[in-house]
């Protein structure tokens, strides 16, 4: 019998995340994978899984699930209560899930997005080369709901004892002018790395919207559909920008004014509505050498 | 740092830096910027993706993005890629918008459906959606306007035009596009290898059904 998980509750959001699907966007196609990537990397080698596994992406908590077989499991990324039948256990650590136990996710204090890696990673069928859910067009495994049931693969590796937690960097999203930063008023670039923004209520896992001071376009006109990066940072009528996220659509119509740095982005994904948002230019090539 | 980069001519062609890994080169059509992708992908240039859309191609995912700007330099604009296969789609040309179309065109339903089954088009690229297909043909005095007001939700299969480009929703939407019929063709099946049915390049010709 193939091990599994059983989903007995799964909060606001729960999705199976792998680092993404890649080389599809010209396709329409969107990269998902997990939003917070050093977390979910973290969760993986806790508990002795090969980088590209696939974990679980809980959004505030909420998850109850229930193992088939004894496994190793680690919780990081936003921190919450972890309980194994209702037995306290630590975050960013890996704790062993008896068979027939239950392992439950409380609503974290601070962040937004908690990872569940289990020994052996998630065998949902692959999509495309990848076990990402993304929630734009939804290709990929369907959505994790109380009564799903989900493979679980071969443990292969061992748990760490002990795991270094990354540096938690703080201070304001690097950010590249362009491409189309020459679509706006003279120091709008300028404008958006001095000015403080919140997040907005209707953030998610498509982008990350901001409200505070407006940016204005001085370039009339609709800007013919283009391909849209990672982190790119878009401006629609409204003046408000949008930063996309995983689940980002592979192209748009609106002008990018900038591009946050990859290795910044998984902080978009811990950050709660009404949280503060600050840019600073991406350092030139030759001085980050 | 990107001043002297911003739309500097490289050859024939504008590249725009996107982030540390990618840029966006500027061409003159969707024509010139799927063929530029076909290009890139026939001489396996080193990009994660390569995403042609209406006037320009994303390169993203690129370590080496010099090497890449010099690389660009080989690709002409007369390259033309070769045409991919036919495929018919059989159309019920009973939309909502057929009229407002055939009165923008001049002409009566039948009129419509003689013109839009009287050209050829070519998927020139995707992106709204998995197995939306941006379909080029259409000349220009046939182009139509969007609706003023998108429709809250569009049904799979509905075929429509905006501009010059006719389009086919692969899944219920919201959307802008005017409707002319709807078709059961199933434009992606992520189970189907390619899952679309218009990838970049196939030829459609529509049937009335």
């Amino acid at each position: 019998m193939t091990a599994s998980l059983e989903v007995l509750a799964a909060g606001t959001l729960t999705t199976v995340q792998d680092r993404g699907r890649f080389g599809h966007a010209h396709l329409g196609v969107p990269r998902a994978g997990a939003l917070d990537g050093p977390a979910a990397a973290l969760a993986h080698r806790l508990v002795g899984n090969d980088p590209d596994a696939a974990l679980l992406e809980v959004t505030l908590g909420g998850l109850e699930v229930r193992a088939s077989e004894g496994r190793w499991v680690a919780v990081t990324g936003a921190a919450c209560p972890v309980t194994v039948d209702g037995e306290a256990r630590g975050h960013d650590r890996a704790e062993w899930l008896p068979p027939g136990a239950t392992l439950r996710l409380g609503a974290p204090v601070a962040g937004v997005r908690s990872y569940v890696a289990v020994a052996g990673g998630l065998a949902v069928a692959p999509v495309l080369g990848s076990r990402s859910t993304d929630t734009l067009a939804w290709v990929g495994p369907p959505r994790v709901v109380a009564g799903s049931v989900l493979p679980v693969g071969r443990a292969t590796g061992d748990p760490r004892a002990h795991e270094t937690p990354r540096p938690r960097r703080a201070g304001p999203l690097r950010i590249t002018p362009g491409p189309r930063d020459d679509w706006f008023a003279d120091g709008a670039f300028a404008a958006l790395c001095a000015a403080a923004y919140t997040v907005g209520a209707d953030s998610n896992r498509i982008g990350m919207r901001l409200d505070g001071p407006t940016l204005r376009r001085t370039t009339a006109g609709e800007l013919p559909s283009e391909g849209m990066a990672l982190g790119a940072v878009q401006v629609p009528p409204s003046g408000l920008p949008v930063v996309f996220l995983a689940d980002h659509p592979p192209t748009g119509g609106y002008p990018v004014i900038g591009v946050v740095v990859e290795d910044d982005l998984w902080r978009c994904a811990q950050l709660r509505p009404g949280d503060e948002v600050r840019f600073t230019p991406d350092r030139p090539v030759a001085a980050r050498r | 740092m990107t001043a002297h980069l911003q739309g500097h001519p490289q050859g024939h062609l504008r590249v725009r830096p996107v982030g540390r890994r990618g840029l966006l080169v500027e061409v003159d059509d969707a024509h010139s910027a799927r063929s530029l992708a076909a290009w890139a992908r026939a001489v396996s240039v080193a990009a994660v993706e390569v995403v042609p859309a209406a006037a320009t191609v994303l390169f993203d995912g690129v370590a080496d993005l010099e090497g890449l700007r010099a690389r660009l330099t080989e690709w002409s604009p007369t390259e033309r890629p070769t045409p991919g296969g036919l495929v018919e789609i059989a159309v019920s040309y009973d939309g909502p918008d057929l009229a407002a179309v055939a009165e923008a065109w001049g002409t009566d339903r039948d009129g419509v459906v003689a013109r839009h089954t009287g050209v050829e088009y070519v998927a020139a690229f995707g992106g709204f959606a998995p197995g939306f297909a941006y379909l080029e043909g259409l000349p220009a005095e046939l182009a139509v306007s969007r609706l003023d007001s998108p429709r809250a939700r569009v049904e799979a299969g509905s075929v429509g035009l905006a501009g010059t480009w006719c389009g086919i929703y692969p899944r219920a939407s919201p959307g802008g596009w005017r409707i002319l019929g709807s078709t059961d063709a199933v434009l992606w099946d992520q189970d189907r290898e390619p899952p679309a049915l218009l990838p970049p390049g196939t030829r459609v010709r529509f049937v009335p059904r």
